[in-house]
């Protein structure tokens, strides 16, 4: 993706791998919301790119005009193999109703506050033992020795997959998240040591269950029949996919924003009960997920001709931004009192792991500026940031303040 | 005044019972859900609007009680 040709107008040939998008596509967004707010790329296929906070609703709550099958965006229009609806690759992300409304209904209960709430003794304990590691060096990679390892070892540990397998486990999201749009004749061979190993364990769950999600997910019920261990299986990347570097850039991007705003830094180490309200604004000022969608059939959407299974990259980042739904949309506002932002999607495709999400982030920057109360950027032109559809920051050195 | 969630709209986007514990609270999918019967007061009715105000998918609706 990255040998496309550099982006010359953004409004007709927009591109999400772009290194100017990549680096700063704040400003880019800005400008369409201005002269284009459906901007349309030949890329990938074909695609468009709704700008504004109210394109962005509109098309994540119509699943009559727009399909889920591929959320995300590959190298060019997706293929039959792309479209086993209605369940899909990942159910229910990949699933469109009625039977999304299952798919999620199974997995819910998991994620809900309740049961997730209970995973913070665990969570703070991993954020703390990450930071022994990091002590006594001045210069700390945020995003590599510590916002990286956070989410996977969450999960590794919610899927009830073995500890000293933490490595493997770490190798395994890589190619998951690195293969993620691959032509799927890639993809599968790629997935072979995953599916290998994740088969071994719903087998060995299988024969002895216990208090995790795998068990939950064999355990669960569509119909009186226990799930197809495709939808398992689906589902177990899915929670993979969706659950790592989302989460960990999101966090990276906070600590990044501290690193540079000290007033904020200071606010958060003196007022801990801030932290609620400036997640949310972290949420919203550095959104991590874009998701896409697929054009169900030909059809004029704002004047816009579009066409079946053209791609639609749903910029909740880009409506986060838009000064139509916020006030002083552009300023982080770490008190921000009225803020509803949309970084974890809306309508009925809401991120499911929404509270693990805020709980993590929490967990780890409370940790962080507890252990170290001030820091800053040890090389700003260093921070590297994710191309595609999450965005975060992944080199990310800080150097510790006394 | 009174405070009602709709079922059809809410999506479970987590902020009503975590900015008012003292209003809303979460059924088991994760959803929102009012405690009580939703009588406001003079002292929840502002924290009811905030709840409103924050949530993504305006589900949170504050009525005349009859």
């Amino acid at each position: 993706m990255t040998d496309n040709p550099l982006v010359q107008d953004f409004a007709t040939d927009w591109d999400h791998s772009d290194p100017q998008w990549v680096a700063d596509p704040y400003p880019i967004w800005e400008d369409l919301r201005q002269r284009c707010p459906v901007a349309h790329t030949d890329r990938y296929g074909g695609g468009w790119f709704p700008a504004t906070h109210a394109g962005v609703s509109e098309i994540a709550k119509d699943t009559t005009n727009f399909t889920s099958r591929n959320v995300v965006i590959g190298n060019g229009r997706p293929t039959e193999l792309d479209l086993p609806a209605p369940i899909g690759v990942a159910p229910p992300i990949t699933s469109d109703p009625p039977f999304h409304a299952i798919a999620r209904r199974l997995i819910l209960p998991a994620f809900a506050p309740g049961p997730i709430n209970a995973l913070e003794p665990m969570i703070r304990e991993l954020c703390s033992k990450l930071l022994d590691t990091m002590a006594g060096e001045d210069v700390v990679n945020a995003g590599t020795q510590y916002a990286q390892y956070i989410p996977p070892s969450v999960i590794r540990g919610m899927l009830g997959f073995p500890e000293e397998d933490i490595e493997q486990f770490l190798e395994f999201v890589h190619i998951i998240l690195e293969g993620i749009d691959h032509p799927e004749e890639e993809r599968i061979i790629e997935f072979e040591p995953v599916e290998k190993y994740f088969v071994a364990q719903i087998e060995e769950h299988m024969d002895s269950p216990r208090d995790d999600l795998t068990s939950y997910l064999l355990n669960a019920e569509l119909d009186g029949q226990n799930l197809a261990l495709e939808h398992v299986f689906g589902t177990m990347v899915l929670i993979l996919v969706a659950g790592i570097d989302t989460t960990w850039s999101a966090i990276g991007s906070a600590i990044w924003h501290l690193a540079h705003n000290p007033e904020d830094l200071a606010r958060l180490v003196n007022e801990p009960d801030l932290m609620p309200v400036a997640i949310e604004e972290f949420l919203r000022f550095y959104a991590p997920v874009t998701m896409a969608r697929l054009v169900k059939h030909d059809m004029e959407y704002q004047g816009c001709p579009m066409k079946e299974d053209d791609w639609i990259l749903l910029g909740f980042p880009a409506a986060n931004r838009d000064p139509v739904a916020f006030k002083d949309a552009d300023k982080f506002i770490i008190d921000r009192a009225e803020n509803r932002h949309v970084a974890f999607g809306l309508g009925i495709h809401r991120c499911a792991g929404s509270n693990l999400a805020r709980l993590e982030m929490r967990v780890a920057l409370e940790e962080f500026i507890k252990r170290y109360p001030r820091f800053e950027l040890a090389d700003s032109k260093a921070v590297t940031w994710a191309p595609g559809q999450i965005r975060g920051p992944r080199n990310l050195p800080i150097r510790i303040l006394q | 005044m009174k405070v009602r969630i709709d079922p059809e709209i809410c999506q479970g986007q987590g902020r009503c019972f975590s900015i008012a514990p003292q209003i809303f609270d979460f059924d088991e999918l994760g959803n929102g859900v009012v405690l009580g019967d939703g009588l406001l007061t003079s002292e929840t009715i502002e924290l009811a609007r905030l709840a409103q105000a924050n949530c993504p998918e305006h589900a949170v609706f504050i009525e005349d009680s009859p």
